[in-house]
């Protein structure tokens, strides 16, 4: 977790004037110094070097071949790479705004509550576990199916709260004179009072069959009303198409809808055990029976997390839970240091929570607001493991982003030449942090 | 006689401000408040909670079922995936590695950011301000520049494959931040202890013994957590040097997700024991050292 050092600014105290001494001196610094050298120069400032040097030649052999800005051209116009940039853009413009946000919202609101440490601890805690595993544990919550997922069996429960899936998901009309209308079905035969209207349905399994189902019986007709039978017009064997059979059962709890000549509907109702209906109190005039819409809904499959389409905004949503402890911890310090004499006077002179909140607080909280706005800007764009483990390799393309696109193109396809170019692009975006920190360290010594 | 008891407590009646129906108007006006954070604490339990029921239950359960089913079916839960895993010798394999990488750079660092933070903070050499600026600004370079040229650089020295290889890696990048924040906590040091006892005739080496690691153990703490979890959470340096730590041992299993749930499920919870222990035990370390590394 170095990385969380990278927006750091020391502290006042600058470093005593040396003690007196000669070359001896000189010396024991040098030898305390010494292993960090070594390893800074060999791991990072030679590397450095190199890396930038190899970006301006081929894919293969130790240097290859020159070839100019080539790879840069390459990074802009690959759509592979493009994606990732495009991605890792999305990354910053709503990862640093939302970590910030939902860490300084957490920071305010524990200070009234008296189990703040127990609430801050619980939303920390991701911050100890590797991205890796995070990843691991999001594709658990994020399976499609609403039985596994539990991303996707909360959504089945809100949209089973907003509409009921219907009886008969699957079902299809059994002959030609049922046509598709609006999600439902009608029957094209126009009806009068008296008239007896035949809904027959198949392409229903056996067990998809309501419960409680009885033989469908062909209605009678009777005056002043319009009656009619909704069966499932199959049994073993076959049967024939339209006509109600013996072994042919009826099909319960179908909203069934009576449409006047204008195409409204002006009466509706269920189906009884038999599949039978009747509309009372018909008046004179011509109209046409239909199955509702609500019928045939599907019961909510759920969203495909994990899917080409929605494989960003699902490893948004697990990266924001990672880091949110971390802005909330960073935030709650500022706060704790803030002078609690002016938060006072702002509600003495009758400023309103919302306004001290607004006026006083974010204010006052600018520096450490941007600190965590800008760490989370550099890890953005260093975001590898989380992508790597949470997006399937079916996904992986569209949830590509630059450290997944340098690491893959130098040592899956082994095109180091355009990989270099990649890490040399993901440390041109981070550089401007590093001239901040540095004129503030400046400043200060 | 009770009516008289009755007006004696009428007269003892506290402050109105600390009676019972006071404090319980002020305790209702925040329950929305207490509902609201104790939601959203659940709800950043819940991923956690799910892999850990998810890595006790049956394989023949998780081809279709949810983790929240245990709760309808405790008996379900069997620790068998647990022990399964552990008379798999690649991952007991891959736990020792992580463990060599996650120790052998702790120390690494600690020792070598501790000498360098005490040189920049209190000895006297040319250009000390001046390489220590530059030590800061490596801060920034992302270990992705690295990647390609210690590839290489492994290739020749036949360091590839071998865990030395990934302490040092980590080790180098881990070091700015190292010698930042060491360099910081000592020179808050009282310089009068160092002074007598240089004046003593005390060498640099007694001192930084003998007075700069004990004086400094609480940033040295603090560092050590930070660089114990993030070596332990590796997966990219691993995974580009060909050494197998749990991450990528997991990492190699994952990419048969399906079949494999009843494996990868207790792998992770597994890695993510000791990080969890560790930042419990010294919690307060770890968020000093965050404070330290973000804000003054």
């Amino acid at each position: 977790m170095s990385n969380l050092g990278i927006t750091a600014e020391p502290p006042v105290a600058a470093a005593p004037p040396p003690p007196e001494g000669g070359e001896r001196k000189y010396l024991t610094g040098g030898l305390f110094l010494l292993p960090a050298l070594v390893l800074l120069s060999v791991w990072l400032l030679y590397p450095t070097v190199y890396t930038i040097i190899r970006s301006f030649f081929g894919p293969s052999g130790y240097l290859g071949s020159w070839v100019g800005i080539d790879n840069y051209k390459t990074l802009f116009t690959t759509s592979a790479l493009v994606t990732a940039i495009k991605n890792n853009a999305i990354w910053v413009a709503v990862v640093p705004a939302f970590v910030t946000a939902i860490g300084l919202i957490f920071a305010v609101l524990t200070e009234r509550v008296r189990w703040a440490v127990a609430f801050k601890t619980v939303v920390f805690l991701p911050m100890a576990i590797s991205a890796f595993a995070t990843g691991v544990t999001w594709r658990i919550m994020y399976q499609q199916d609403p039985g596994m997922g539990a991303i996707n069996a909360l959504g089945r429960v809100v949209s089973d709260a907003v509409s009921t899936p219907g009886v008969l998901p699957s079902a299809l009309p059994s002959t030609s004179a049922l046509q598709p209308h609006g999600g439902g079905l009608i029957l094209k035969t126009p009806l009068h009072p008296g008239g007896v209207a035949l809904l027959g349905l198949t392409g229903i399994a056996p067990d998809a069959m309501p419960k409680g189902s009885v033989q469908a019986v062909r209605p009678s007709a009777k005056p002043g009303q319009i009656e009619g039978v909704v069966w499932r017009d199959f049994k073993p064997g076959g049967g024939k198409p339209g006509v109600v059979e013996q072994g042919e059962i009826g099909i319960p709890g179908v909203t069934v809808e009576l449409h006047d000549s204008t195409g409204k509907v002006v009466q509706s109702t269920t189906t009884a055990a038999d599949g039978d209906f009747d509309f009372k109190n018909v008046a004179a005039g011509s109209y046409q029976a239909g199955i509702g819409a609500q019928t045939f809904a599907k019961p909510f499959g759920g969203y495909s997390w994990l899917g080409p389409s929605l494989i960003t905004p699902a490893l948004l949503i697990a990266y924001i839970w990672i880091w949110a402890g971390f802005a909330m911890v960073v935030i709650g310090a500022g706060l704790a240091a803030m002078p609690r004499d002016v938060l006072e006077a702002a509600r003495t002179d009758g400023a309103s929570e919302w306004q001290v909140f607004r006026r006083v607080t974010v204010p006052l909280l600018a520096p450490v607001l941007s600190v965590v706005f800008i760490t989370m800007i550099i890890n953005v764009l260093k975001v590898f493991d989380i992508v790597i483990a949470l997006a399937p390799d079916s996904s992986q393309a569209n949830a590509n982003v630059l450290a997944l696109a340098m690491w893959r193109t130098a040592f899956t396809a082994f095109d180091f030449g355009t990989g270099a170019a990649i890490a040399v692009f993901i440390f041109l975006l981070v550089i401007p942090v590093l001239a901040l920190n540095i004129r503030r360290f400046r400043r200060e010594v | 006689m009770t009516a008289a008891a009755a007006t004696t407590e009428v007269v003892h009646i506290p402050d109105p401000a600390d009676a019972l129906s006071a404090r319980l108007v002020r305790a209702l006006a925040k329950t929305p408040l207490q509902i609201l954070l104790m939601a959203v604490g659940l709800l950043w339990l819940v991923p956690t909670i799910g892999l850990f029921i998810t890595s006790i239950m049956p394989a023949t359960a998780l081809t279709n079922e949810g983790w929240w089913k245990v709760f309808a079916h405790p008996s379900i839960a069997t620790f068998a995936n647990y022990s399964a895993l552990f008379h798999n010798g690649g991952l007991t394999g891959a736990l020792k590695t992580t463990a060599y990488i996650a120790v052998g750079n702790t120390v690494l660092v600690v020792v070598v950011g501790a000498l360098a933070g005490y040189a920049f903070a209190w000895l006297d050499f040319p250009g000390r301000d001046w390489i220590f600026l530059g030590v800061i600004a490596l801060l920034v370079v992302p270990l992705q520049m690295a990647l390609i040229p210690m590839f290489k650089f492994y290739d020749l020295t036949g360091l590839s494959g071998t865990v030395l290889s990934i302490i040092l890696f980590h080790a180098a990048f881990g070091l700015p931040f190292a010698i930042f924040l060491l360099r910081n906590f000592f020179v808050g040091i009282p310089k009068d202890i160092l002074e007598s006892a240089r004046i003593d005739g005390a060498k640099e080496g007694w001192i930084f013994l003998r007075l700069i690691l004990p004086l400094g153990l609480p940033a040295i703490a603090s560092l050590a957590i930070f660089q114990f979890l993030w070596t332990w959470n590796d997966l990219i340096v691993s995974l580009t040097f060909g050494v197998q730590p749990i991450t990528v041992w997991i990492f190699g299993q994952l990419r048969e997700f399906a079949s494999s749930i009843d494996i990868i499920a207790p792998a992770s919870f597994i890695s993510l024991v000791v990080p969890l222990a560790v930042f419990f035990a010294f919690q307060r370390y770890f968020v000093q050292g965050l404070l330290a590394g973000s804000v003054k």
